[in-house]
């Protein structure tokens, strides 16, 4: 079959089962986009190169798929800059199409020319300049390949302008053969032999789950290992929703804005089994004092996470698809009762920080406070819906306050912690999950960073709800100016004359506004009984902490806490 | 401790690139880095020095790993291996002390590979230290330049390094 490179780049998308590319045209995809146009491939218009790579990561994260977008060389290349390190921090597969300037221009500052390979090196999983119209099926297979398997990530493809117009003899390669990448699947079962003596003889063990059991799919064996063992659960951002919210066993998040009862139980247990995670600073506190009295048993795909951040003991690395199966199984010749007895004053003590200082925040009936807006949606939504944030003080209170039940059902950019990530994700998600419920909580800062894209929302009429917590003022910033700068508001405060309402309604999505406790249930009901997208300005005090709190650099067990 | 890493690689652009950014934003300590083409013509050699311990070197050999581009990591430190390096030393070598030169030239057995009036190109391969010892003793002269190629390093035996 005898086609362009912009051809054999549409004909590669359908086998890869593409059923849809967030993108933004340009001078140098102006033949990509033209063979989009005559194949009639779903692409969704962005209104800002960002908004594509965000949407492509919030499809990735919501289906388990592959995320697709596509831009122009130069600028529209390094918009996708954040998104491509947002997707790298947090192991999302995503596969972004660059277009770049003809290969005779190539090297000369050519116009809209940037080396997005040379730019995005540090912040893929691996990239590629293809230059010969011959080289497109194979990098397009192996790209693909690299984005979705092992510790997934994403990947570049900067195609030259000259390359969509050349003609080649098409065909797509069936098995990729890459010298220098065999992902590990299956490990070492003397290691799992390993985990389980030290499972078996925890008198305090703690499980910690994090975003690689979101990504593995792994929720269900995971509820099932707890459920077995009768273990105490704690979750890193990113693994939240994969043991459900309600599991009598889950004490909530652990770290920075952790609760107390998981922030003390990781001090206190013998025991610290991490699967999928990667202790991000924002989890252990003070490295050196971090789960000092436990052994440490990581269960991780990338072998580079061993000893990274925390030195472990036993180390199980594998695909989690391989090994919690393969731990469940030795596991589960020992009956519930043999794993309960030898734990059951830890659990009770466990139960007892989680019951004597749960989370709480002050009752309030003169103003909305953020925190029960989050526990709103969660009693109207039971729980079931995806949910998606920014940065900042609302996503931590919806990390709290949210009762997840289900895996991928938590979209945030943990690792990069990128503002302006909401919106285009949720766009992505619903793309991805049309019949599901989608809402986004942002804040009244990050909701003005690609806030572009409601025309985005509104135009394709999706039915997201956005719920602004809008508290005029760069909200955890502020936080850390109370605590640590001596109460110095420095640029943070955003009071002005935004009104998000007409904000939405010039865009053409609907606008509602709430400030009265009251009203706020109603006006919830009301914006999920809409078609469209709709943005709920919620208006919330100002000086409103995120609590508990762990200042940065202390113990976790130096925790502050808060609320009633 | 030092190390000696064979890193062979996959013989593409921007591969060197790759896995000095990847050193220098990791903060690992590389004390020389060399590379070149092999037996193969698809693949490159890198050998790599660097200073850390245990869990370091861990790190690093984990981290270069997982770069597609990377085929093979090597620790040469381990086993029983051959350590070269190449320097081109300027000295200065006026008609009275050019003898001098030339006596320290045999004793260390390298080479003079250019002369003119003033000064003198040495040419010497060999291990780290003796390098270090020619150039300490042709200070006294007075040393104009030198340029060293960073170490190479190969297993003694029939094993490769791709099949260690």
């Amino acid at each position: 079959m005898r086609i362009t490179g912009a051809e054999a780049i549409i004909e590669s998308l359908r086998r890869e089962n593409v059923e849809v590319v967030f993108g933004y045209p340009g001078g140098a995809v102006l033949t990509l986009y033209d063979a989009l146009h005559k194949a009639d491939f779903h692409h969704i218009l962005t209104r800002h190169e960002q908004g594509a790579i965000h949407a492509a990561d919030g499809y990735a994260r919501a289906t388990g798929k592959v995320g697709v977008c596509m831009a122009t060389s130069g600028p529209g290349a390094t918009n996708l800059v954040t998104g491509i390190a947002t997707a790298y921090m947090d192991s999302i597969p995503i596969v972004a199409f660059t277009g770049q300037v003809a290969v005779p221009l190539i090297g000369r500052d050519s116009f809209q020319e940037a080396d997005i390979r040379g730019i995005t090196t540090p912040i893929t999983k691996h990239n590629y300049l293809v230059k010969k119209v011959e080289d497109l099926p194979r990098v397009i297979k192996e790209a693909f390949f690299i984005a979705r398997t092992g510790r997934p990530g994403p990947v570049v493809i900067d195609v030259a302008k000259d390359v969509f117009a050349a003609t080649f003899e098409y065909e797509y390669p069936e098995s990729v053969n890459l010298r220098g990448y065999r992902p590990i699947f299956e490990g070492d079962q003397s290691a799992i032999d390993q985990a389980f003596e030290a499972i078996a003889e925890a008198k305090k063990p703690l499980i910690f789950v994090g975003g690689g059991v979101n990504l593995a799919n792994m929720a269900r064996e995971i509820t099932e290992l707890a459920d077995l063992t009768g273990f105490p659960v704690t979750s890193s951002l990113m693994g939240l929703g994969t043991v459900p919210a309600d599991h009598p066993q889950h004490l909530g998040m652990v770290g920075m804005h952790g609760t107390y009862a998981a922030n003390i139980a990781t001090t206190e247990c013998d025991l610290l089994i991490g699967i999928g995670v990667r202790f991000d600073d924002r989890v252990t506190g003070l490295l050196a004092d971090f789960a000092s009295k436990a052994k440490v048993i990581h269960f991780d795909i990338d072998p580079a996470e061993i000893n990274k951040n925390v030195l472990s003991d036993i180390r199980v690395v594998g695909d989690l698809r391989w090994s919690l199966p393969a731990l469940l199984t030795k596991a589960g010749n020992r009956k519930p009762g043999e794993w309960r007895a030898p734990i059951a004053d830890w659990g009770r003590q466990v139960k007892t920080w989680a019951q004597d200082k749960p989370l709480s925040y002050e009752q309030r009936t003169d103003v909305i406070m953020p925190q029960a807006v989050i526990e709103k949606v969660s009693e109207l939504t039971q729980g079931e819906a995806v949910i998606v944030t920014d940065v900042g003080q609302h996503q931590m209170w919806t990390a709290q306050y949210y009762r997840f039940k289900n895996p991928r059902s938590f979209l945030t950019s943990g690792g990069l912690g990128t503002m302006g990530y909401g919106l285009p994700s949720a766009i992505g998600a619903q793309m991805g999950k049309p019949d599901q419920t989608v809402f986004l909580f942002a804040g009244d800062g990050g909701i003005m960073m690609n806030c572009q894209e409601i025309a985005t929302a509104a135009n394709n009429n999706l039915p997201i709800k956005v719920i602004i917590l809008n508290n005029q003022v760069l909200g955890m910033v502020a936080q850390w100016q109370r605590m640590f700068y001596e109460g110095r508001l420095a640029h943070t405060s955003l009071k002005g004359r935004t009104d998000f309402v007409k904000l939405a309604e010039a865009m053409g999505a609907t606008g509602l506004r709430v400030s009265k406790p009251e009203e706020l249930e109603p006006t919830l009901r009301k914006a999920m009984e809409i078609p469209g997208p709709v943005f709920i300005d919620v208006i919330v005090p100002s000086t409103e902490d995120v609590l508990p709190m762990v200042p940065p650099g202390a113990r976790l067990d130096q925790i502050i806490m808060g609320g009633e | 401790m030092k190390h000696t890493l064979a890193v062979l690689v996959e013989n593409r652009p921007g591969v060197l690139t790759h896995i000095s950014g990847l050193i220098s934003r990791r903060a690992f300590n590389i004390e020389s880095i060399a590379a070149g083409y092999t037996e193969e013509p698809d693949t490159t050699r890198i050998t790599i020095v660097v200073e850390a311990d245990e869990i370091e070197l861990e790190q690093v050999v984990n981290q270069l790993s997982k770069l597609v581009d990377v085929i093979k990591i090597s620790n040469l430190t381990a086993g029983d291996s051959i350590h070269r390096e190449l320097a081109l030393i300027k000295v200065k070598a006026s008609a009275e002390n050019r003898s001098n030169v030339v006596d320290i030239v045999d004793i260390f057995r390298a080479k003079i590979v250019d002369v003119n009036r003033e000064t003198m190109v040495i040419e010497l391969t060999g291990e780290e230290t003796k390098i270090d010892a020619l150039c300490e003793v042709l200070k006294d002269y007075g040393i104009i330049e030198i340029v060293r190629t960073g170490k190479i390093a190969l297993s003694r035996g029939p094993v490769p390094a791709k099949e260690l």
